[in-house]
This record gives C-alpha cells, sequence and structure tokens, in this order.
C-alpha cells in the first residue's frame, strides 16, 4: 500500500503572517488611495479618480 | 510562507497596475484631462450669460504627451495601489486555503472581480467615480463611508461564498446592502460643471478599466501562488 502525503499544508502561512501581509497591504492602500498630505496627493491625484477612490 | 505571499501580491500587484495603467491611459485619463479644462473653467459647459447661454466643444484635452512626469507619478501609483490591493487579497486567499477552500488561476479570477466589487463596484455605487472639479461631500466623510462599505461588502461576499447554509447568506446580504440602506454622504445641490456625459462616460470607463485590471490581478496573484508552492 502506498500512502501519499498531502505536503500542502508545510506551505501555508500561520495566521500571523497572514495577518501582517494584510497589515502591509492596508498600510499600502492607506498611503496610496487615502493619505491627504498635499504632496502624496497630488502625486495619487490621477490614480484616486481613476480608481474611483474618494480623492478630495 | 510569508515570502511566497508577498512576492505573489508584488508581481501580480505590478503587473495588474501596469496594465491598470495602459487601460487608464487608453480610457479614462483622457477623460479626466478634458475634466480639468472645465474644472478650472478653460470650457464651460452652459454658462449663464446676458444673451445666449456659452458652450465649448466636445473633444479631448491637448493630449497625454503634455506632462511626462504626472504621467510617471500617475502610472507609479496605480502600480503602488494595485501591489496594496493584491497584498489584502493574497492575505484572503491564503486565509481560504488554510480553511480548506482549494485556489487555483481560473477561481482567482473570480477572486479578483470579488475584489473589484469591494473596492470600486460598491463604493461606486454611493460615491461614483469623480471627474477632477467634482464638488461632494467632505473628504473625510466620504472616506469613512467608502471604507466602511468596503469592508462591509467583503464581508458579505466572504459569507455568501464560504459559508453553509441559509443564515451565512442572508446575513451577507445583508452586509451587502447595509452602506447603501445608510447612504453614502451627499451634497443637498448639484454643483457639477462638467457635462454630465463626459462624467457618466468617465465614471463607467474608469469601472470598467478596474475590473479588466482587477480580473488580471485575481489570475496573477493565484497563479503565482500555486506556483510558489513546493511540490509534494
Amino acid at each position: 500500500m502506498t500512502t501519499t502525503t498531502f505536503s500542502g499544508t508545510r506551505s501555508e502561512t500561520g495566521l500571523a503572517g497572514i495577518a501582517a501581509v494584510a497589515l502591509a497591504g492596508f498600510a499600502l492602500l492607506a498611503a496610496a488611495g487615502f493619505a491627504q498630505a498635499t504632496v502624496i496627493h497630488d502625486s495619487a491625484h490621477d490614480t484616486r479618480h481613476s480608481i474611483a477612490f474618494p480623492c478630495h | 510562507m510569508i515570502r511566497n505571499l508577498l512576492a505573489s501580491a508584488l508581481f501580480a500587484g505590478v503587473a495588474a497596475g501596469l496594465v491598470a495603467s495602459l487601460l487608464q491611459f487608453w480610457l479614462v485619463i483622457p477623460l479626466l484631462l478634458e475634466g480639468e479644462l472645465y474644472e478650472s473653467g478653460v470650457r464651460v459647459h452652459f454658462a449663464a450669460s446676458l444673451d445666449a447661454p456659452v458652450q465649448s466643444p466636445a473633444g479631448p484635452a491637448a493630449g497625454l504627451s503634455q506632462d511626462p512626469a504626472r504621467h510617471l507619478l500617475t502610472t507609479a501609483f496605480s502600480a503602488i495601489a494595485y501591489v496594496a490591493f493584491a497584498l489584502i487579497m493574497v492575505a484572503a486567499m491564503a486565509f481560504a486555503e488554510r480553511a480548506g477552500h482549494r485556489l487555483s488561476a481560473r477561481r482567482g479570477i473570480v477572486w479578483g472581480l470579488a475584489g473589484f466589487a469591494v473596492m470600486q463596484l460598491a463604493p461606486a455605487a454611493g460615491l461614483p467615480p469623480e471627474l477632477p472639479g467634482t464638488i461632494a461631500a467632505e473628504v473625510s466623510l466620504r472616506q469613512a463611508w467608502w471604507l466602511f462599505t468596503a469592508l462591509s461588502t467583503a464581508s458579505g461576499l466572504a459569507l455568501i461564498a464560504f459559508g453553509n447554509g441559509l443564515l451565512p447568506g442572508a446575513l451577507g446580504i445583508m452586509a451587502l446592502a447595509l452602506p447603501h440602506v445608510s447612504g453614502a454622504p451627499h451634497l443637498d445641490t448639484y454643483y457639477g460643471v462638467a457635462p454630465p456625459e463626459l462624467a457618466a462616460l468617465f465614471a463607467t470607463r474608469s469601472l470598467a478599466a478596474a475590473a479588466a485590471s482587477w480580473a488580471l490581478l485575481g489570475f496573477l496573484a493565484a497563479w503565482f501562488m500555486q506556483r510558489a508552492r513546493p511540490a509534494g
């Protein structure tokens, strides 16, 4: 009898890792899409309008 | 592994962000530049005057070649925004995989379209994509409603997609509807200076470009995640 080992779980990321990745995404999204500091707002202006984010 | 998630998000986000830029420069930015002509008053849409209303002819603005630095920044920020979308999505994908839901590149497309619904379509149902010059409610109020809508829509879709039985489905529908029942912040007067045709085309095209880019983002993110997995 052959046994096949399911190794999928080995490569799974732990909950803390998943949370860290999501947090990085939220931080980046806050900077690119939400920050109202003039320099960031002006640089990201056309992008925010184009991706349907509230801009100003 | 966290490195797989980060790398998948980075590759997929940059690629989808660049494609999004191409779509935007083709379909969206020319309208945005045209809208700025009305914002600045270079063109007018049926402005009141003493005798006849004044109307500028339609047509594209001076063109994309005018300000390369500005458009380079837009490209860079599109890539950054889509990397941000990708980071959040791969985290959600990894979480779903842990819960036993299989992922494939094909399913990634559905993930991407769900992301589009969360980040663009549902918020746009209350706050339409704005041409420059659109006068709207206080930006912090709109951002707060946007965030609430995105979170509520994401929860609703997750309940519907991964829940078992009637209750999660019913709760999911409620979560989808809640932001629109409470309503987005709006002003009590219309202030639009741009032609409605232009504003409408801008809104629909920016959503279409985002939908296509998100579908690609979901496909690529799932594909990279599967590919990075060590063969068992």
